[in-house]
């Protein structure tokens, strides 16, 4: 296996890898998104599955996205040694074989698909399995080194568990998770371009094409604005094909709007050197709150409006 | 201004350290192994 590794594998560290460093190698954090959209595309689905059945599907969703995160950062581990953010991470401080993460991540991500499949059905494991091989190779390795747009492509991998999460519960890909899927692909590139715009200097220093080092600050304001305009209908589009109530329609309008008007106030800003860049930090931490707010009406909706 | 240097590590120290870290780690194993026997029993009972 060792022809797949990544050049400039780091010596192999002194002591071994705790288990802490294989939960951080995971990204729980990022995984409590994942988590959060998956259940909200369970519960919001027409159809009820068996409780334990559902935190399977829930489990195997959040086992299948900390592999793809191990392997994104077995891959990545020489990026992440050169950014501030990121440096800590078991890899790049020498904590961690690679080799260790590498098979780690592919151990947790053959046995999510494996149960997934077993216990749920084959079509929610393709799934996810698509969903572990578009963020660990299209994304990683593929377009996040090559192309300024490897956000909006690779922002995919991300909008993959409300629809694995709805197919979990109804065994089949309708209009409905197909459109959460958008919702969350739409959103992706705003709230990372939020986030890219402030440590911009980081991206900078590793040489990773994003947006705002490759087509400026001025093109990455542009394109947050237009994202954000395009998300709005999108986002009712759930409660205009009669997929929803007026419970989600009424939020997804207000959160939406709120979310254009961030994103207007970041994409016709200018900025001079030194500034504090507040808008896109308020544009940033309002898109986390966005979506879990977005998807918690969509739960809210189907539990209050549904017989 | 000299570099600060660690002071060498004791062989015995890091030995201990060493299996303290895989005790650790079998112990977290073994409870991860228990929670699959324990999701694969409760799919079979789901799916019957």
């Amino acid at each position: 296996m060792t022809s797949i590794d990544p050049p400039n594998a780091a010596p192999k560290p002194a002591m071994p890898a705790e288990w802490r460093d294989f939960f951080a190698l995971t990204k729980p954090r990022v995984m409590t998104l994942v988590i959060f959209t998956g259940l909200c595309g369970l519960l919001a689905a027409p159809e009820r599955i068996n409780a334990f059945l559902g935190f399977a599907a829930i489990l195997c969703i959040a086992i299948g996205a900390g592999g793809a995160a191990a392997l994104n950062q077995w891959w990545e581990a020489d990026i992440d040694a050169g950014m501030k953010r990121t440096s800590k991470r078991p890899l790049p401080s020498g904590r961690m074989d690679r080799t260790q993460a590498r098979d780690f991540g592919i151990m947790l991500s053959a046995a999510s698909v494996g149960i997934m499949g077993l216990a749920i059905g084959w079509l929610a494991a393709a799934i996810l399995a698509v969903s572990i091989v578009y963020y660990a190779v299209l994304y990683t390795i593929w377009l996040k080194p090559r192309t300024p747009q490897n956000i909006v492509i690779g922002g995919g991998a991300g909008a993959f568990p409300p629809m694995i999460g709805w197919v979990a519960a109804t065994g089949e890909i309708t209009a409905m998770p197909v459109l959460l899927f958008a919702i969350i692909f739409m959103w992706t590139p705003p709230h990372f371009w939020a986030l890219a715009l402030f440590v911009k200097t980081d991206y900078e220093a590793v040489g990773i094409p994003m947006l705002p080092v490759v087509a400026g600050e001025q093109a990455t304001r542009r394109q947050i604005l237009v994202y954000a305009a395009i998300l709005l209908p999108l986002s009712l589009a759930p409660w205009w094909i009669g997929g929803t109530g007026w419970i989600y329609g009424a939020s997804a309008a207000v959160l939406s709007g709120l979310f254009l008007l961030l994103s207007a106030q970041v994409g016709l800003r200018r900025t001079q050197e030194g500034d504090a860049m507040r808008p896109e930090k308020r544009l940033f931490g309002f898109s986390i709150l966005y979506l879990f707010a977005l998807f918690a009406m969509l739960v809210v909706d189907r539990f209050a409006l549904t017989p | 201004m000299e570099p600060r240097q660690d002071p060498p590590s004791d062989p015995q120290d890091e030995e201990l350290r060493r299996k303290a870290i895989q005790r650790q780690r079998n112990i977290v194993l073994a409870l991860v192994l228990a929670g699959f026997v324990a999701l694969f029993y409760g799919i079979t009972i789901a799916r019957m």
